[in-house]
């Protein structure tokens, strides 16, 4: 089978996101970007359903600035066969871009596509739900395991009081929490012959989508602040603090 | 228009985010329909019709809609909805599931985790796991929201008396099938809704140690929480974690320990109203968040606070 695994260039997760004073977006000079981490569980389930003969070819797919080629050329590295790149100057919402990747989608016809369930910069947690529904797929989101037999696959998904296992008829979508599978490192030589790979950019036009936005962000601003906490030196004092004080024990 | 508010519930209780996302829909407008999909989930539709200020309580009970898959919730919530001027549910595991399907079939953009309500077009979401506050005004004519349960307060859950309108729809799509559940049980207060939590992270060094929480929140009635650490290495369940990807918490009182203070987890319990933090190690982060840190080794702490309790 075919595998789509779309992935998003965000900030590095070590990076504490501060707002801009004049509150117009999170202040993102100079920080260090990355593969968004559930991208990065994503690629890898890929790449071992390939290794275990269950998928022949790794599609990896981006939505954003040519500064996104990094990303996917470090999918490439990690082992996906070739990259998308969908080039685009505006910001895409969630919605955009599942219209633009289910374009790709009825192009390439892949039979799974596999998604991080949340972007780690807007924090949406929607695409891979949207592109789902757009192509009237099953979803199995916030997977923790999965399992592909005679054209369905199984997956287990992290609910709020365990874990649900579902049955889906392929083509399916996926999306990945934390404790899918661990991702392997890109290895030097691997990153060398990634530059060979093949690597296509297309654009919104091309692919005939209106990807415009839905949702103005009227402005970004610091959470409210905590006033500063103090150190305690005993259990003692903590137990007449949290009693006489903050009145939330008794 | 009215707003169509879809309840939280496993078919046996109605969970209480859904009182709290009721709130947030009365920030918006008056006229509230609330829906209740599942299967012998007439419990529920009883103490739904009890929640004040709904005008009516619209059931869609059917054995299709019983493990709440998303497909087929997707498809009958963008149906019902799709004459309201805001469809809103909870941000739980559940609510993130279906509504952005939801969304996608209504050709409209979801507004996700909205912790307040500006206007009826203007929301408050936190992003980059809640360091920053993005105050955002959609343009779509139909608002698919989910609601963060912390940042609104319960609503009244008695007194009012909402007529029940049963559903004929029965939509299933058949392209999904459930298997089976491993549901946690548990004695304690849910982690969300609870007054107190109790967390361990990494430095709990095994489930086996967790029990030195257990006494602690038997006293304080907690709930246990943990860290992704603790999760990851097998300690505790997945259902435990807090974070920016786990579950979002803001009790009265929170108390980590062992635990570090990464921006993740902090992002899932940073709202809380007394942080309290026990790590042995003065420069950890979690103390830049705490209202009372204690630098102690927690093998010699928690025994002591238990029996002091
Ligand atoms: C995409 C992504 C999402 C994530 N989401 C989450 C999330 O939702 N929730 C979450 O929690 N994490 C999340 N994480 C992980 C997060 O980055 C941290 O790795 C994690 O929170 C660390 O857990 P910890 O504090 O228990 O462990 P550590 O960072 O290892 O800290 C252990 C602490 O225990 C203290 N300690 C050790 N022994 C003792 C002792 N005897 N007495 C007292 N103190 C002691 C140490 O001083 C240390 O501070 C996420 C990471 C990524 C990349
Ligand atoms: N611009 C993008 N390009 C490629 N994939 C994306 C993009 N935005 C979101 N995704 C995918 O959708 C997932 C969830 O993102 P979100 O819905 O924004 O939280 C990500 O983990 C990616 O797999």
């Amino acid at each position: 089978m075919k595998v789509l695994v779309p992935i998003k260039r965000v900030i590095d997760f070590n990076v504490k996101v501060r707002a801009k004073s004049d509150e117009t977006g999170p202040d993102l000079t100079n920080v260090k970007m990355a593969i968004n981490p559930f991208c990065e569980i994503a690629v890898e389930e890929a790449i071992r359903l390939k290794e275990a003969g269950t998928a022949q070819e790794v599609i990896a797919i981006s939505i954003g600035t040519n500064a996104c080629k990094e990303q996917l050329r470090t999918a490439l590295a990690l082992g996906a066969d070739r990259a998308i790149l969908v080039e685009t100057e505006i910001e895409v919402e969630p919605l955009g871009v599942a219209k633009l990747l289910k374009a790709v989608v009825e192009r390439e016809q892949p039979e799974l596509i596999i998604l991080g369930k949340q972007a780690i910069d807007d924090d949406s947690n929607q695409t891979g739900q949207m592109l789902a529904s757009l192509l009237s797929y099953p979803q199995g989101t916030f997977a923790s395991k999965i399992k592909i037999e005679k054209g369905k696959i199984n997956v287990t998904r992290e609910v709020d009081g365990g874990l649900q296992t579902v049955s889906l008829d392929l083509p399916a979508v996926v999306t990945t929490d934390l404790r899918l599978n661990e991702p392997r490192y890109a290895s030097l030589p691997n990153i060398m012959k990634a530059k060979k790979k093949p690597f296509d950019t297309l654009t919104p036009e091309e692919l005939n989508v209106d990807a415009s936005p839905r949702i103005e962000i009227l402005k970004v601003s610091p959470p409210p602040e905590r006033p500063t906490g103090i150190i305690v030196n005993s259990v003692d004092e903590l137990i007449e603090k949290l009693k006489n004080e903050a009145k939330v024990i008794s | 228009m009215s707003i169509l508010v879809i309840a939280e519930h496993d078919n046996d209780e109605l969970k209480g985010a859904t009182l709290n996302t009721i709130t947030a829909a009365k920030e918006i407008g008056p006229d509230i329909e609330l829906l209740v999909v599942g299967f012998s989930c007439d419990a529920v539709v009883e103490k739904a019709c009890l929640i004040p200020g709904i005008s009516k309580v619209l059931v869609a009970d059917k054995e299709t809609y019983k493990n709440f898959l998303a497909e087929n919730i997707g498809s009958l919530v963008a149906e019902i909805g799709s004459d309201h001027s805001h469809i809103l549910a909870s941000a739980t595991s559940n609510g993130k599931n279906f509504m952005p399907r939801v969304a996608a079939l209504l050709d409209v953009a979801q507004i996700s985790e909205i912790i307040s309500v500006l206007s009826e077009d203007t929301f408050e979401r936190p992003i980059y796991a809640g360091n920053c506050i993005a105050t955002v005004k959609s343009s779509d004519s139909i608002k698919v929201i989910t609601v963060r349960a912390t940042g609104f307060d319960d609503c009244e859950s008695e007194g009012g008396s909402a007529p029940r309108e049963n559903l004929d729809q029965d939509t299933n799509l058949g392209i999904s099938a459930f298997v089976s559940e491993e549901l946690a049980k548990s004695d304690r207060p849910e982690l969300t809704s609870a007054d107190v939590v109790i967390s361990g992270g990494r430095g709990m060094q095994s489930g086996e140690n967790f029990r030195l929480l257990e006494g602690i929140a038997d006293k304080l009635g907690a709930a246990i929480g943990a860290s992704r650490a603790a999760v990851d290495s097998g300690f505790v369940p997945n259902d435990m974690q807090v974070g920016q990807t786990g579950k979002i918490v803001a009790p009265n009182l929170y108390i980590a320990v062992g635990i570090s203070g990464a921006i993740q987890h902090l992002a899932g319990m940073k709202d809380s109203k007394v942080i309290v933090a026990i790590n042995k190690d003065a420069d950890a982060p979690i103390f830049q968040v705490a209202d009372y840190g204690l630098v102690a080794d927690l093998f010699d702490a928690l025994p002591e606070l238990e029996s002091k309790l």
